[in-house]
């Protein structure tokens, strides 16, 4: 029960100084509307920075080149670096895409038990692991088991990353799939692996492809892992047990080099990861945006796709 | 006459299928066990070695025969630059959520959430490089240099030359790379409170600041406080663009005074030596020490955001964050 007193406070608070309440009030929007300005001047900054110095890097043979010797006349180029991405992106979505899709299978469709809640919340700690970690993991298990730095470390290592992302987004789009749809399957006396694959599966397949994009996203741009486990190389993909390179941890070699080329060269290769990201994250919005999908809402709200 | 055609198969292969599943989410389990296992063998020599003093000390020398490592400085690196990144971010963050949930015109609330969260979806390397090639001049310039001349030497915490590799600027670049996941965190939460709450307030004669203040934070703490520390978990992890802008000191000099001083944190030592370190050497075994106690800070911080983030959609019933 509100006592006269509280009653009295009330009144006092909202009927009395509207004015200054009124003042008051714009002040807080206009610092509230100022924090959505101050975040999105450093994402104006840095797209107008990349895109004006990385537009001067790009040439036919920055893209295809070796990279020249360290403070040389000749910078050479970024080709090595554009396949090793490429290559990683490939070799982690063989292990990362089927264990994830089939992970989110068993959290939607038998994970609603004990288990499956264990599972789903490890799974959601492990999304948010620092990716560091997970390289100095893969390192410690296979460049240190094997002896040497390879392809195949460095596509574990971003597995790992890609994984739980792909398992969430999986699961979600396999829970939007009404249940009378299987219950029709099952009505037909379809197996239960067959309703899966053939009715759920296909019925859930934008929101899939919507989860896996992201990933592939994310791994594009994952640098930390890869300082423990390719290494990093010059020259082009020769043996998957080798080193290779790959465009951020060529980012990362480049803004150490105290040469205006190097910088120049650092600029085009973000410039090229950018435009891989963004446009991935760009496109799977529009195209989710314009068929007002459900899915991609929900993937939003996890935190999922950022 | 119907006919109804059924292929013949084994009748165990639902079952083969379903411990198939189950395989691939027992993987989770399995990799999370298996970094555990990697880290602490990993590191076990240089426990034995160093014993509870990996963790106090702050001699750090990787000249051999005289190997000394103490992770003191990085722990302390790391929580001072996250909590200076997260002073800025986590005002800033909630400012745009209640922004994006409370005042934005319907038509701005998508574009808006949009754009603030493809800053999330830029490589962090990239920031790193932004930042070295770009944003430290600004810092130095505007920033720096004036606090400087203006408290100089006297005061611990500006003291030093400003130089922009240091504190000041790899937390404020951490802070811009957290504040999209904080921000659409907390819109989301904002956005799940429901609107008679609002209402209530507006129906006293409330102003949209005090519906704000009466009826939509109390509702939403905890679920904002969950996303202040999954903000946490990725500022104390984030690696690449802190490396490059945090000015890489090493020992006792990487013990945090001043905020213009260059530091060191757990995952930045470990981007920065581990090319130096030798195979089955002390070194490497201390850099995989470091990723334990990383391992570790990232665990119990990123555990104890999930159930708080959790329980709000629990109680919330609107799926918040699913």
């Amino acid at each position: 029960m509100i006592t006269p007193e509280q009653r009295a406070e009330f009144r006092k608070h909202f009927r009395y100084n509207v004015g200054r309440r009124l003042v008051l009030d714009k002040i807080v929007k206009g610092v509230v509307f100022s924090c959505v300005i101050v975040a999105i001047v450093p994402l104006v900054a840095i797209l107008v920075n990349v895109f004006s110095n990385g537009a001067a890097a790009l040439t036919w043979n920055f893209l295809t080149e070796i990279p020249g010797a360290v403070g040389s006349d000749d910078p050479g180029g970024i080709g090595p670096a554009i396949q090793g991405t490429m290559v990683l992106i490939g070799m982690s979505s063989l292990i990362g895409v089927p264990v994830g899709v089939m992970g989110g299978i068993f959290l939607s469709e038998y994970g609603n038990n004990r288990y499956g809640r264990t599972v789903r919340f490890f799974n959601d700690v492990l999304a948010e692991f620092p990716t560091i970690v997970i390289g100095v993991f893969a390192f410690v298990l296979i460049v240190l088991t094997v002896g040497n730095f390879s392809v195949w470390a460095g596509s574990f290592a971003l597995s790992i990353v890609m994984l739980p992302i792909i398992m969430r987004t999986t699961e979600e789009s396999l829970k939007l799939v009404p249940v009378t749809y299987r219950e029709a399957g099952h009505a037909l006396g379809i197996r239960r692996y067959r309703v899966i694959f053939t009715i759920v599966l296909s019925s859930a397949k934008n929101g899939l492809v919507t989860g896996i994009l992201l990933a592939v996203a994310r791994i594009a741009g994952e640098t930390a892992p890869l300082v423990f486990t390719i290494l990093g190389s010059s020259q082009f993909i020769s043996d998957l047990n080798g080193p290779i390179d790959a465009l951020p941890l060529r980012i990362w070699r480049l803004s150490s080099l105290p040469y205006d080329s190097a910088v120049t060269q650092g600029w085009g290769a973000a410039f090229i990861l950018i435009i891989m990201v963004l446009s991935i994250n760009i496109g799977v919005r529009y195209i989710f945006l314009r068929n007002k999908e459900k899915t991609f809402l929900k993937f939003k709200k996890m935190g999922v796709a950022s | 006459m119907l006919t109804i055609k059924m292929k013949k198969g084994s009748p165990h292969v639902d079952k083969i299928f379903k411990i198939i599943a189950l395989a691939a989410a027992t993987y989770v389990l399995v990799i999370i066990a298996m970094i555990v296992i990697n880290l602490v063998t990993g590191s076990a020599p240089v426990w034995q070695k160093e014993g509870i003093s990996f963790l106090t000390g702050s001699d750090w020398n990787s000249v051999e025969d005289r190997e000394s490592y103490g992770a003191f400085p990085y722990i302390m690196g790391t929580l001072v630059n996250a909590g200076i990144a997260m002073l800025i971010a986590v005002p800033l963050s909630f400012g745009i959520g209640m922004f994006l949930s409370e005042l934005s015109p319907k038509l701005l609330r998508t574009p808006l959430a949009m754009v603030i969260e493809l800053l999330a979806a830029i490589p962090s390397v990239v920031y790193g490089l932004w930042g070295l090639l770009v944003f430290r001049a600004y810092i130095q310039d505007w920033i720096e240099t004036p606090l400087h001349n203006l408290f100089g030497d006297q005061s611990i915490i500006f003291a030093g030359t400003p130089f922009g590799l240091d504190i000041l600027t790899a937390s404020i670049i951490l802070a811009i790379m957290i504040i999209p996941t904080i921000a659409s965190i907390s819109k989301e939460i904002m956005l799940a409170v429901p609107n008679s709450q609002r209402e209530a307030a507006y129906m006293l004669g409330a102003t949209k600041w005090e519906a704000f203040r009466l009826a939509v934070l109390p509702y939403s703490k905890s679920g904002l406080i969950g996303a202040t520390i999954l903000g946490l978990g990725r500022a104390v992890g984030e690696t690449m663009a802190v490396t490059m802008l945090i000015g890489n000191a090493t020992g006792a000099a990487a013990i945090p005074t001043s905020l213009f001083q260059p530091g060191q944190t757990l995952a930045t030592i470990m981007a920065n030596e581990f090319a130096e370190a030798s195979q089955g050497g002390l070194h490497l075994a201390a850099l995989v020490g470091i990723g334990l106690i990383l391992f570790i800070m990232a665990f119990v911080i990123n555990v104890v955001a999930h159930l708080l983030v959790a329980k709000v959609v629990k109680s919330h019933e609107g799926a918040v964050l699913a």
